[in-house]
């Protein structure tokens, strides 16, 4: 019997390996699903909801629901691509994006998704948080400012590294990742450089020092294939 | 400093506002004090906003400074960009760039000048010395002159792109790039970029001395009010290489009198706060910086296009050299005052910087990949200086241990040149409105002093759009003066 069974994304169908999740399988298959708080390499966190799809015409987010035979998944529509816009014009009020004099602009993950899905304006009024940086660690910088609380950090930490450095503290709208030490600095936890964690981060909130703008325009992740483009191109070389 | 700064009983008279300011960069405001014959008693260019972009900066770390720091200004992007870097060498401690990086930053720095002077010139400047200054208002602008002298118009557009393609190829984008970093620069030029841009180069040249000549022309038809159009006598400053000759990127300060004498030459940059001060004033935002030596009352001076073509001792191109020669020989032994005498100095210093960039091109060393200079023991402090488009600007950072800034001062150009600008219109005023009634174009004369100078009141109120700011204005002993706050009070 083969190991091989699909599902439709889109009408296409795709197939998928028992066990995985329907990001996973789609973007395995070489079709990008937007997802931000997913990385190949953890556990499902479902916490960002980009990758909100529906699976016979339910809501459901593709990097926890697991791919089953003959789903109907439905993922590039103007309605789940305006959505996902929503929640990308929130989580950029509710921080400090302000990509222009950002070091991880053009290598960005939430910048790249919203050039891919066209949010044109931030559209809702900014929050302009004032969170203080920690640069109290000799090679890396945390602003939190720029956090879109996909504990990557928070996993990266704690099952790769073994050391726990960061957490989420704090509830609803006021929830947000904390350094855990006594004084709240980096510099006073056994982080380094070497740290899965230092290398994580999806956005600018972990930055190792003294990088700055070291890549050129032009040579940064996003600057010549939008993020889907690159997601869809990487399946087909690995395959 | 003319009498009329303040009038002596202000209540009495009667007061015109020009407010805003047209066709200069941000947001300024001119106000008069007229007795009942009409006579001036109080001329003042006023900063109405303030931004403080320097508490901004404090915080943040000292890498990211050059980029952001470019924010101050759309339209001078590139000065800031490269005045931060060069401090930032020194923090990060780097030590002398390799030529290829020196040579691309100026390329960079070039092309900007390019762009800036083809801007002020040919949009701002040219509807009025093409038009007349009281010509009808509605079509004094560049939508007029396009229509009058196309050929005008459409090269200065073209010189316009030039220098936003140089910029585009150095530093990765026509505005608010990157290429500039602590330490050199991160990206070499390829063959097909130098080649784009040289293709186009002489053309340029020719344009830009066509200009040159077009303002020297537009003199001789009226030499006396040419001449004599908002003159006044001041100091000036700018920046020269070891051999005297103006440079745009490095070298040491130099100061003259109005009657050409030297009062202070070579000057290393980092020791700023020994030969200028600032001082504030209730009625500004914008400080006023002046020669300490000199004191307050004697000590402003001027910068940009006709403060630096004429205190260096030449330009080290010969076709601007020629230039610079024939507008000087009109002051007979002595500097040229004339407030309009910047156009014609602006222009000479796109021509010198066309031709530069030229040379530039034609240096095997601009396509050269050794980029990173070494790196030594990190520094707490450092100035970076460059003359800007509108003259020297001053970039001063102090970094702590964990590379965030603690300290920032930006003198920029415009700033230097607020006293000279007050003066002018000041000088303008006297000349063409004092005791007549007041009309649109009596009134534009004095726009059109500001204008010379191509003030960016955007960027000396330090501009940044709609950032959540609070800003304290401190006086001289650290007493708090003024807290002007915006966009605050939002969950942290
Ligand atoms: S710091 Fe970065 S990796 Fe950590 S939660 Fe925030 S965005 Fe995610
Ligand atoms: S990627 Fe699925 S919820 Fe974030």
């Amino acid at each position: 019997m083969s190991d091989y069974e699909t599902f439709l994304l889109d009408g296409r169908p795709v197939r998928f390996e028992r066990g995985q999740t329907i990001l996973e399988a789609a973007l395995a298959a070489g079709h990008y699903i937007p997802n931000l708080c997913h990385h190949p390499e953890f556990k499902p966190h479902g916490s960002c909801k980009l990758c909100t799809i529906k699976v016979n015409g339910r809501y459901g987010s593709a990097c926890t629901v697991k791919a089953m035979p003959g789903q109907e998944v439905s993922s590039d529509t103007p309605e789940l691509n305006g959505n996902r816009r929503v929640l990308l014009q929130m989580l950029f009020v509710e921080g400090s994006h302000f990509c222009p004099g950002c070091e991880k602009s053009g290598n960005c993950a939430l910048q790249a998704l919203a050039y891919d899905l066209e949010m044109l304006t931030p559209h809702y009024a900014h929050f302009y948080p004032s969170r203080p940086l920690d640069a109290s660690h000799p090679d890396v910088l945390i602003d939190f400012n720029r956090c879109i609380m996909c504990e990557l950090c928070v996993r990266a930490s704690r099952e790769v590294d073994g050391k726990n450095v960061f957490a989420l503290a704090g509830r609803g709208v006021a929830s947000h990742v904390v350094v855990n030490s006594p004084s709240g600095k980096l510099a006073d936890t056994d982080f380094a450089l070497t740290d899965k964690a230092a290398h994580i981060c999806p956005v600018g909130a972990i930055l190792p020092k003294r990088v700055g703008f070291a890549v050129p325009i032009g040579s940064r992740t996003y600057d010549v294939d939008a993020i889907s483009t690159l997601a869809e191109r990487r399946a087909t070389e690995e395959a | 400093m003319s009498r009329l700064e303040t009038a002596e009983n202000p209540q009495k008279l009667k007061r015109i506002a020009i407010d805003p300011v047209t066709r200069v960069e941000g947001h300024g405001k001119v106000t008069l004090l007229l007795d009942d014959a009409d006579r001036i008693h109080q001329v003042r260019l006023h900063i109405v906003e303030f931004r403080g972009f320097e508490i901004f900066i404090e915080g943040r770390p000292y890498w990211e400074v050059p980029v952001t720091v470019q924010r101050l200004c759309g339209i001078c992007p590139v000065s800031h960009h490269l005045a931060a870097v060069k401090a930032m060498d020194l923090i990060a401690g780097y030590g002398p760039l390799p030529a290829t990086a020196e040579k691309l930053r100026r390329l960079m720095h070039y092309g900007q000048i390019v762009q800036s002077h083809a801007v002020h010139f040919f949009h701002l400047a040219s509807p009025d010395l093409l038009l007349g200054f009281d010509s009808e208002p509605t079509r004094r602008n560049i939508v007029g002159v396009a229509q009058d002298f196309p050929e005008i118009a459409k090269q200065g557009v073209l010189l316009r792109k030039f220098g936003q393609e140089v910029i585009r190829h150095t530093a990765g984008k026509r505005i608010h790039g990157t290429g500039a970093i602590p330490g050199g620069m991160n990206k070499a030029l390829t063959p097909a970029e130098r080649e784009e841009i040289r293709r186009d180069v002489d053309q340029m040249i020719e344009w830009s001395l066509g200009a040159v000549h077009m303002v020297a022309s537009l003199h001789r038809t009226k030499p006396e009010f040419y001449n004599r159009f908002g003159e006044f006598d001041s100091s000036m400053m700018g920046m020269v290489g070891d051999d005297g000759a103006l440079d745009f990127y490095h070298g040491g300060l130099r100061a003259q009198a109005a009657d050409g004498s030297t009062i202070f030459d070579h000057v290393d940059y980092s020791t700023y706060e020994e030969v200028l001060q600032e001082e504030a004033k209730s009625w500004s935002y914008m400080k006023f910086p002046h020669i300490r030596a000199l004191g307050a009352e004697k000590g402003w001076y001027k910068v940009g296009p006709l403060a630096r073509v004429q205190v260096a001792s030449r330009l080290s191109t010969p076709l601007a050299d020629i230039e610079r020669k024939k507008m000087m020989a009109l002051g007979n032994g002595k500097p040229v005052m004339g407030t309009l005498f910047y156009h014609w100095a602006r222009l000479i210093e796109a021509l010198h910087a066309c031709e530069l960039i030229r040379d530039l091109l034609d240096d095997p060393d601009i396509l050269g990949t050794d980029l990173m200079a070494d790196k030594g023991d990190r520094r707490g402090e450092a100035v970076g200086v460059i003359e800007a488009p509108r003259g020297t600007l001053f970039h001063h950072y102090r970094v702590d241990e964990n590379d965030q800034v603690t300290f920032c001062n930006l003198i920029v150009s415009t700033t230097n040149n607020n006293q000279a600008m007050n003066e002018a219109i000041r000088s303008v005023a006297l000349q063409y409105l004092d005791g007549r009634k007041v009309s649109e174009g009596l009134l534009n004369h004095i726009e059109v002093a500001i204008r010379a100078y191509d003030p960016c009141l955007s960027c000396a109120t330090h501009a940044l759009g709609q950032m959540p700011l609070e800003v304290d204005l401190v006086d001289a002993s650290g007493d708090l003066i003024h807290r002007a706050r915006r966009n605050m009070g939002a969950p942290t």
